[in-house]
């Protein structure tokens, strides 16, 4: 059974030292995250949940605890290491989008790709993700001639084109209108279904999360589970 | 990452905010291109004097009073009795001919006309190591100078100038210091030389510009010696034979001579060197340029990791290594140099166009000379400069955490 298990956290502590005062922002957080499983992340601000996304996809290393992502142990990774992991593993959706503006869609779907180095038919990977979320006739435009749906289109294809085992939404439908928002969250969630593909979405939107197989809810750095 | 790819990012990057990467290329520009010119016009001027003395004859020697290393008191002068003895086939056996020169200015008139000219006295031989050519009449002979002959061969600019022509001016009487000269010869025009024009001189026989036109102090004082070496090989032996010989006759003590012996030789490497200072000088200054123009690169490049730290960060959580985040940066600044390299080199070629046409038209024929040297220095220089400015800025971007860079607003 551990081995369904693509995230394995155990007793994840983060603090940060603010001038004299040292701030908690994770007391100790477990869970594990089954391969497949759709899992949303909520809670208030400050509840240190933007600090175990971090985290979780590699961005971050706990001050203590053990993380084992995908059957490799993160805590121990030098920085290099951790941005090999980033790249192979984590597929990234950010709520402000955070494509490059000066380049295609298509380069910007690429862009993984290049960082992991020697990989094969880049052009045709980064196509084929961007067909997959509904843009094959807009590979060329830049994102300035985009809408924000298509925008945030475009970052999924981005975070999908290396096959991560992971997928994390932070907000993501948090700049865009509901109707928008609901296409964006259906297209993530056909993902999951269609691929199998692990997603772990951080929310407020009680509507999203009600969506998803399983809340964790944090507060004050610390896991209360419900569902 | 591949480079090339890295490459062309690198330039859509710089295209994207043109204005601010033109000004930053264009103090490189003026900065290569500074460096090319200065380095140009020095060549230039070293080519032009060197062919100026090369042109003098490979086998002459200059022989003068004085000592221009060491300071010798009451320097003997040198007179005519060295000339004989130098000419001594016997006691100089690498020496084949030697000509007294004695100099000044004086007045010449003729036709209501005046001009100061140099005056030169000296022998026939004189004629022929200076390679002079005739337009019409004939070199001072033996027979003038045994005679004290009152006859002169005139430049061509003292004939433009005292008779308005240069035809049918042998046999006219010209005023040299009042005193009248039958004009034997006009020399064929040389142009302006490095030292002063040739064409406004008059020359005279020796004996009678000592008796009558020159005063000097000692007895049968001459002002320099010329010596024409058999073979250019030669020199080097003339040369100690000369000095010996005027050690002998000066009774100097051992290494304190009285006299200079110059070779063309002599002549060469000091006008290099003084040529090589001068270009260095230049340039150095010129370097000060592309100096303050790698700081505006370094400026820009900080302002710019600044303006992108989200998208640093972005390309972090992507997967970029500390490393890829280095390159990128380090292709962009030196993209910058080099794009403003390669400008500055058409700059500075066209600097040194420019300011060879200038010195044309104001009549000192002057080449400056690009060597390829030059380009690969500048275009090296530059790329350096943008990989060593480039560095800190690269450094800054690459060191950034992901977390923060990613929440930078």
């Amino acid at each position: 059974m551990a081995k369904d298990w693509v995230i394995h956290a155990e007793d994840l502590m983060k603090v940060y030292q603010m001038g004299e005062v040292e701030v908690r922002a994770l007391a100790g957080v477990s869970c594990n995250i089954k391969r497949g499983e759709v899992v949303a992340i909520m809670g208030p601000s400050g509840s240190g949940k933007s600090t175990l996304m971090n985290i979780l996809g590699c961005l971050d290393l706990p001050t203590s605890g053990k993380y084992i992502l995908d059957g490799e142990a993160v805590e121990t990774l030098s920085d290099d290491q951790l941005a090999d992991i980033r790249n192979r593993k984590v597929g990234f959706i950010f709520q402000s989008f955070n494509l490059l503006s000066r380049t295609t869609a298509l380069a910007n779907v690429e862009l993984p790709l290049r960082y992991a180095g020697n990989v094969p038919n880049k052009k045709e990977r980064a196509r084929a993700a961007l067909e997959s979320v509904g843009l094959g006739d807009r590979i060329s435009h830049r994102p300035t001639e985009l809408s924000g749906g298509q925008q945030q289109r475009v970052a999924i294809a981005r975070a999908l084109v290396n096959d991560p085992a992971i997928i994390m939404a932070d907000e993501p439908t948090g700049n865009l209108d509901s109707k928008v928002g609901k296409e964006i969250l259906e297209l993530l969630l056909a993902l999951n279904r269609d691929n199998g593909t692990t997603l772990i979405i951080v929310t407020h939107d009680q509507a999203i999360a009600a969506q998803t197989q399983r809340i964790i809810h944090l507060r004050d750095g610390l896991v209360e589970e419900k569902k | 990452m591949n480079i090339g790819q890295s490459i062309i990012e690198a330039l859509e990057t710089l295209n994207g905010n043109k204005l601010r990467s033109g000004l930053t290329i264009l103090g490189i520009v003026i900065g290569v291109g500074a460096v090319i010119a200065m380095l140009a016009i020095g060549q230039g001027a070293q080519d032009t004097i060197t062919s100026a003395i090369s042109g003098i004859g490979t086998n002459l020697l200059f022989v003068s009073s004085g000592n221009d290393i060491l300071n010798v008191r009451n320097p003997k002068p040198l007179t005519l009795g060295d000339a004989q003895a130098i000419a001594d086939p016997f006691a100089a056996p690498d020496v084949l001919a030697v000509a007294p020169i004695i100099q000044g200015r004086s007045d010449v008139t003729a036709g209501g006309q005046t001009m100061s000219v140099s005056v030169t006295g000296t022998t026939p031989q004189y004629f022929i190591m200076q390679n002079y050519s005739l337009l019409e009449g004939d070199f001072l002979t033996q027979d003038n100078l045994q005679g004290n002959a009152s006859a002169v061969v005139i430049g061509p600019g003292v004939a433009d100038k005292l008779f308005g022509r240069r035809n049918g001016v042998v046999g006219e009487t010209i005023r040299i210091n009042g005193q009248p000269f039958r004009v034997v010869g006009i020399l064929q025009s040389k142009g302006g030389g490095t030292f002063g024009s040739q064409d406004n001189q008059v020359i005279v026989p020796f004996t009678t510009a000592q008796t009558r036109l020159i005063h000097r102090s000692a007895l049968n004082e001459v002002d320099q010696l010329y010596v024409q070496v058999v073979s250019a090989q030669a020199v080097p032996l003339a040369t100690d034979e000369v000095k010996q010989i005027l050690r002998q006759r000066h009774r100097t003590p051992v290494g304190i001579d009285d006299f200079s012996v110059f070779s063309q030789a002599d002549f060469l490497s000091i006008a290099t060197t003084v040529t090589g200072v001068f270009t260095i000088f230049l340039g150095g200054i010129a370097g000060i340029s592309l100096l303050v123009g790698g700081i505006g690169i370094m400026n820009i490049m900080l302002v710019s990791v600044t303006e992108r730290t989200r998208e640093i960060g972005l390309r972090k959580a992507l997967g970029a290594r500390k490393r890829d985040i280095l390159i990128q940066f380090l292709i962009e600044s030196s993209m910058l140099s080099l794009i403003g390299g390669m400008i500055g080199i058409l700059l500075g070629w066209f600097l040194g166009f420019i300011v060879g046409r200038v010195a044309a038209a104001s009549g000192n024929p002057f080449n400056p000379a690009i060597s390829l040297n030059a380009i690969l220095l500048a275009t090296l220089f530059s790329a350096a400069v943008g990989l060593f400015f480039g560095i800190y800025p690269a450094n800054r971007a690459a060191g950034l955490e992901p977390v923060e860079a990613l929440r930078y607003e």
